[in-house]
């Protein structure tokens, strides 16, 4: 799993109407499956396989990341700033362990 | 890693002996690499499985994908793809699939937008094994498809070995 925290940009201010660019950053290995060891076996598959955003509890985004997507996956998307609130960030991997962070947004 | 290399160089001689049409033995060596690579079929054939079979309208101008024209480091390939929509609740993206038409497996990420993204742009960085073309398709939420493609040119394979 990742060592360090996964890192997220969320303007802390943002006015109504913005369409605020939000990334993401996750140390993760993404192993394909595909590699092999030096004895010449297969490493076995572990990704990130599921990536959620909510805002105040509501899905926004997700994405569904198979293996082609680089080690430490990065994804960046918009949103339209409404209303103040929280986002949660959800990555999930193979065996169902997940890893969360959070950021708060003021709108006026 | 060496290894590797040597693997895609006998991929690459495998391919040019199907061009030069040498029977049995070219045959053989096709069939190899059509199950270690995805072919634009199996693009195809992943993009109609994730749009429900609706029929998609290529190169619409809907679509943008922004790609470096030679990649070369293939392990980390970026992508940002923009799909022109007004992102309103009664007409915006619901998915944006990227595929990739000679990597292992086509599939390389699928988004799964709101309409309170306000914008359709997403961006990532991708694993590609050699050259190839990226296809990007958009699911807007009339059910319509539009895709678009564009090819990357990749030094060296990112996909391990």
């Amino acid at each position: 799993m990742a060592v360090k925290p996964p890192r997220v940009k969320v303007p802390k201010k943002a006015t109504k109407g913005d369409l605020v660019n939000i990334k993401t950053l996750i140390s993760h290995k993404m192993e394909t499956g595909n590699r092999k060891d030096k004895k010449g076996e297969k490493i076995p598959r572990l990704i990130l396989n599921k990536f959620e955003v909510k805002f105040n509890g509501a899905e926004v985004f997700s994405a569904d990341i198979y293996t082609a997507v680089s080690a430490n996956p990065y994804i960046a998307f918009f949103h339209k700033a409404e209303a103040s609130g929280t986002f949660n960030f959800t990555w999930t991997d193979d065996k169902g362990k997940s890893v969360a962070i959070s950021a708060d947004m003021a709108v006026s | 890693m060496n290894k590797n290399i040597l693997n895609m160089a006998e991929m690459d001689r495998r391919a040019l002996l199907k061009a030069a049409g040498m029977g049995a033995l070219a045959l053989t060596g096709a069939g190899i690499a059509s199950s270690a690579n995805a072919t634009p079929e199996d693009a195809a054939a992943y993009i109609n499985k994730m749009t429900g079979g609706a029929s998609g309208t290529a190169n619409s101008g809907k679509v943008s994908i922004k790609l470096p024209e030679i990649a070369e480091n293939g392990a980390t390939v970026p992508i940002t793809v923009s799909v022109d929509s007004p992102m309103t609740s009664g007409d915006h993206v619901k998915h944006i699939h990227i595929v990739a038409e000679g990597n292992p497996n086509p599939e390389v990420i699928s988004f799964n937008l709101t309409p309170s993204n306000g914008k359709a742009e997403v961006a990532t960085r991708m694993r590609l094994g050699k050259t190839q073309n990226i296809v990007a398709a958009a699911v807007m939420s009339d059910g319509t498809v539009h895709t678009n493609l564009k090819n990357v040119k990749v030094t060296i394979g990112g996909c391990g070995g």
